[in-house]
């Protein structure tokens, strides 16, 4: 029997209620935002159910949106990956701009552990219970989180490089 | 704190401290990497060793880290292609062909059949140069050279066609939004022909050199071995998944390209160990050649790209005496496309596994957020695990036979 998207959907409503909201498609993957609070416990009936059952975590990132309200300014989106009825989902869990933080989910799932660091180094969102919670590809000593958007790509400073002709001005991406 | 926030030294120095006190046995740390010829890139792991058996590692990644993330986010979808070549750089095409579906996705573009077949055809020749590679060198680190020079004439052969394609050898920047730059030459097809029919003869020596051979039998079969549970759970995708018995391949799972209108199978091992990745890889290497054959006979006719004059530069001629021309000369080169708002992903199965783009687009010239799915960074976490309580030797034949490409582990 396959698993459609209606299903998935009806499953959470009924389990969860208002801590999964804003259900939509994206280019045939159901998308959904979750409380922050609660990721860690939703994702885990994810995996356990036996009808949903997203046995596999294909990728975990961060995302930045600077112009959201206070507390969703940023975004941890999971894609699971249901194998036996070849689904994915993506699930977005918003958090706030002050103490970004969210649950790791390497207890579930062993391939979160690098990619939350990941996540972790370019963004400065915290996963509680994480077991090795510290940068991995910059290096430990760096202060800022480079993918967050008001971090300059390049020193503003250089004179040497003037491009502005062809579009690269700051702020006008 | 937790002794795993430490640098490995320190916590490993802890270590060595204790079971000095406790039994009087020195263990040592052991630096292996980042430049080491064993481990073919740039990481490094500190291992600490008991004699030969490693009883810790600590894997440090991030030497060639580029932040391509950051770069993709202030440059045009054109100019993000160069970045996807360096990502997995012994199959650059297939991230390129990656790259631009998933543009092609988002932006909604319909391709015609004759480029997916196209696009087949390349993708699998790189996947075939990805496994030459894999494989030889796992013959490498058993002490076989020979077989890794042979075959290595045939991935030059791969890179001779990639250069008549679109010009370039290893960072290949293969292809436009829509298609391909240019109609195929007739050499590439020549040199495609030459290929299919000289290169069996010499894989299959190859495999009888290495795959009975008392030797390297010996030191792969249980070497390195990653039980199904477990390469599911660290996210394993690729050869190394289904040697480990699993049958994904987004190839089949997710077909995109029309993966669907050829016949292959999806050969599948079972321990999981050196010995089957090795032999996975090999025969992949026979369907991917049986793919491109399909591919060549059942090749429809039709363009080499998609009509999309908003996306695909116009021919030059054109420019200088064609106003809409010369219009949509000016908007593409000036990163000018009209983009809808947008999420997507989109995976290609890559040379070691689901390579994912995750793209969310806000409507202007460049993507607001470009993810890049690594099938490395996210398997090459389990590699401690695997080789805890191994021996060195294991550890490096272990390393070479998960086809980790550093280029691709640091994005």
């Amino acid at each position: 029997m396959s698993l459609d998207n209606q299903t998935i959907q009806k499953k959470l409503v009924d389990t969860f209620g208002l801590d999964i909201i804003e259900f939509h498609e994206s280019h045939d993957i159901l998308t959904f935002e979750i409380n922050s609070k609660k990721n860690h416990e939703i994702i885990k009936f994810l995996k356990e159910d036996k009808d949903l059952n997203f046995n596999f975590l294909t990728d975990v990132c961060g995302v930045h949106f600077p112009d959201y309200e206070k507390n969703r300014q940023f975004a941890v989106v999971y894609h699971l990956h249901n194998w036996y009825k070849n689904v994915r989902i993506r699930i977005k869990c918003f958090t706030s701009t002050d103490n970004p933080n969210v649950d790791s989910v390497v207890d579930l799932y062993k391939s979160a552990n690098w990619q939350e660091r990941e996540t972790y180094d370019f963004y400065g969102i915290k996963f509680n219970n994480h077991p090795q919670m510290k940068r991995i590809l910059n290096m430990d000593e760096m202060e800022s989180f480079p993918l967050r958007k008001e971090f300059p790509m390049e020193d503003q400073g250089r004179t040497d490089k003037d491009d502005r002709f062809f579009g690269r001005i700051p702020n006008n991406c | 704190m937790s002794d795993l926030l430490l640098t490995p030294e320190n916590r490993f120095q802890k270590q060595i401290e204790e079971r000095l006190k406790k039994d009087g046995v020195e263990l040592s740390v052991l630096n292996l990497g980042p430049t080491h010829p064993a481990t073919h890139g740039i990481f490094q792991n500190i291992l600490l060793m008991d004699g030969e058996t490693i009883l810790d590692g600590e894997g440090t990644v991030g030497y060639i880290h580029r932040a391509f993330e950051k770069i993709a986010e202030n440059r045009p979808f054109y100019q993000i292609n160069v970045l996807t070549d360096r990502l997995n750089y012994c199959s650059s095409p297939i991230n390129n062909t990656g790259w631009w579906m998933t543009v092609e996705k988002a932006l909604g573009i319909e391709i015609p059949k004759r480029v997916q077949y196209l696009r087949v055809i390349i993708m699998e020749l790189a996947r075939i140069a990805d496994h030459i590679i894999c494989s030889s060198v796992m013959g490498v680190d058993t002490g076989a050279l020979t077989g890794f020079l042979y075959v290595m004439q045939y991935r030059e052969k791969i890179y001779e066609i990639y250069e008549e394609i679109c010009g370039a050898r290893l960072t290949t920047n293969m292809g436009r939004i829509g298609g391909f730059e240019r109609e195929w030459s007739e050499t590439a097809w020549r040199k495609i022909d030459e290929f299919l029919n000289e290169f069996p003869g010499v894989w299959s020596e190859f495999e009888n050199m290495l795959s009975r051979n008392r030797i390297f039998m010996d030191r792969t079969i249980g070497a390195g071995a990653v039980p199904a549970e477990m390469a599911m759970s660290y996210g394993f995708t690729g050869p190394n998944l289904r040697a480990a018995g699993i049958d994904y391949d987004v190839r089949v799972a997710q077909p995109y390209c029309s993966y669907e209108d050829f016949d292959f199978d999806v050969p599948v091992g079972q321990n999981g160990d050196c010995y089957d990745r090795f032999c996975v890889r090999n025969a992949e290497v026979w369907e991917s050649m049986k793919i491109i054959r399909q591919a060549i006979a059942k090749m429809p006719e039709g363009p080499y790209h998609a009509d999309v004059p908003e996306y695909y530069l116009p021919p030059k001629e054109d420019v200088y005496q064609n106003m809409e021309a010369l219009i949509y000369h000016f908007k593409i080169v000036m990163g000018e496309i009209p983009v809808p708002n947008t999420e997507v992903y989109h995976a290609v199965e890559g040379g070691n596994g689901e390579l994912g783009f995750y793209l969310i687009t806000n409507g202007s010239r460049v993507p607001y957020r470009l993810h890049f799915r690594r099938p490395c960074f996210i398997y090459y976490q389990a590699f401690n695990e695997i080789v805890k309580g191994r021996s060195l030797s294991d550890a490096i034949i272990t390393l070479s036979s998960m086809n980790v490409i550093a280029g691709e582990l640091d994005c």
